[in-house]
């Protein structure tokens, strides 16, 4: 079924990344070898980075909301004020957290995962202050800015064919696990539980306190699916009133980095779609504008994902009378410099 | 002279649309008109590579052969018969099971 066609490996303008992608191939391996660990590994203690991830402000958006009704109040977790710049600091430091409890994380374990980028600044960024080694798989088009990040954090990066998009990246991580077991601790966002657990322990908690309770509706697109099932699972908990809505690009192909397509992608296993009470779809261009005005008009410059949530929500927060809307500002809009989102007015 | 016959590459999640193909032959002289062709024969591209004014989607990557055609000609880059034309997707997405 997924007949994918050789024609395109001897393709010629997806050559260069082929090549690079092929020549990393043996990086991670090699650098997973207990010999290239520090001796201090096993001994560091956690770091005091970990507890500046979360606690982030829930903030108003008084500008972009000033023609809601009154009792209306569209607010946003401002996720991309976490020390790696985005809301995947949480899931990150919990599947890392869980794995050295659990012993699954070995000091000589490479740390290796498909990611799209902002999980891997994360891990990266934890895995540098632990001093353990990470590699990861992301397809060769990521943006030059993450690959940059990702380097600096001294990750090895496996780079994957731009025409499989992100399942690509998983799917060359898992021939590698399969291939040298003993070599990785493999956390997999998109299965596991301490992913949608981190959201559920720390980021709904934090919604609910800052709302004084108050929160009516929460809105979040689908990428790993963490955010929406562990947040809206927690808020369930709280108040079944609660309305959750789950946002998805429109298209198959689109430009918001981190959702998924469901219907063409794979449906990470942790996704629990009973949690949706209602299903968005956003284009990239409604997001694109959304994004560019959430920085000039609000001072918050973050990524299309959350220019897509803040689109959703507002369109929702309009159909109401009352009510306090939620949606996460998922990460900083740094990380999107080198493409032409800030400069195209369209 | 007849209209160049070009091969196009279709990224993975674009392939329910193309009975997952993951390659198709087009006719056009440009890929603007090859674009039309494969669209022509598989509607359920239009929405994905179009907006609503006809023109093709901002974030839409297209090579030709080399090339990302933001760097030639856009949609009016010339096309020579065999050529590889691919449409890349950005960085999220997936693939159909």
């Amino acid at each position: 079924m997924m007949g994918f066609n050789i024609a395109i490996v001897l393709h010629t303008p997806l050559r260069p990344w082929l090549r690079e992608a092929f020549s990393m191939d043996n990086l991670p391996v090699m650098s997973g070898s207990v010999s290239s660990q520090p001796a201090d590994a096993t001994v560091r203690a956690r770091p005091e980075l970990l507890n500046a991830i979360g606690n982030t402000p829930l903030i108003p958006l008084r500008q972009i909301g000033h023609d809601l009704p009154d009792g209306v109040t569209l607010w946003v977790k401002a996720e991309h004020l976490n020390p790696g710049g985005s809301v995947k600091d949480r899931p990150a430091r919990h599947m890392i957290e869980d794995g050295l409890r659990t012993g699954t994380y070995q000091p000589h374990h490479t740390l290796i995962d498909a990611t799209s980028g902002n999980t891997g600044i994360a891990y990266a960024m934890i895995a540098a202050a632990l001093n353990r080694d990470v590699a990861l798989a992301l397809p060769e088009n990521a943006s030059t800015e993450r690959k940059a990040v990702l380097r600096a954090y001294g990750a090895e990066l496996i780079l994957t064919d731009p025409m499989e998009g992100t399942d690509g990246a998983q799917a060359r991580v898992q021939e590698l696990v399969e291939a040298h077991p003993d070599r990785y601790f493999y956390p997999d966002q998109y299965s596991n539980d301490a992913n949608w657990q981190a959201h559920y322990d720390t980021t709904a908690p934090e919604i609910w306190t800052q709302t004084n309770e108050r929160i009516t509706h929460f809105v979040a697109g689908l990428g790993t699916t963490g955010t929406f099932t562990g947040v809206a699972r927690r808020l369930k908990e709280y108040d079944g009133a609660i309305t959750c809505i789950a946002m998805q690009p429109d298209t198959a192909l689109h430009g918001l980095e981190g959702l998924k397509h469901l219907p063409t992608a794979h449906t990470p296993s942790i996704y629990d779609s009973s949690l949706a009470d209602a299903q968005a779809t956003c284009s990239t261009e409604t997001a694109h504008t959304m994004t560019r005005r959430l920085a000039a008009e609000e001072g918050l410059l973050v990524g299309p994902s959350a220019g897509a949530n803040v689109a959703t929500a507002l369109r929702h927060a309009r159909t109401l009378h009352a009510g306090h809307v939620v949606t996460i500002l998922c990460d900083t809009g740094t990380r999107y410099l080198s493409g032409d989102l800030w400069s195209n007015n369209a | 002279m007849s209209t160049p016959t070009v091969t196009l590459h279709i990224p993975t999640p674009l392939r329910s649309a193309t009975n997952d193909q993951a390659t198709v032959n087009a006719t056009g002289d440009t890929v603007r008109t090859a674009l039309q062709n494969l669209v022509e024969r598989y509607p359920d591209l239009k929405s994905n590579l179009y907006n609503d004014d006809g023109a093709l989607r901002q974030f839409v990557n297209i090579y030709v052969d080399d090339e990302d055609i933001r760097y030639l000609d856009g949609p009016d880059t010339a096309l020579t018969d065999g050529a590889e034309v691919s449409i890349v997707p950005s960085i999220a997405g997936g693939r159909s099971r």
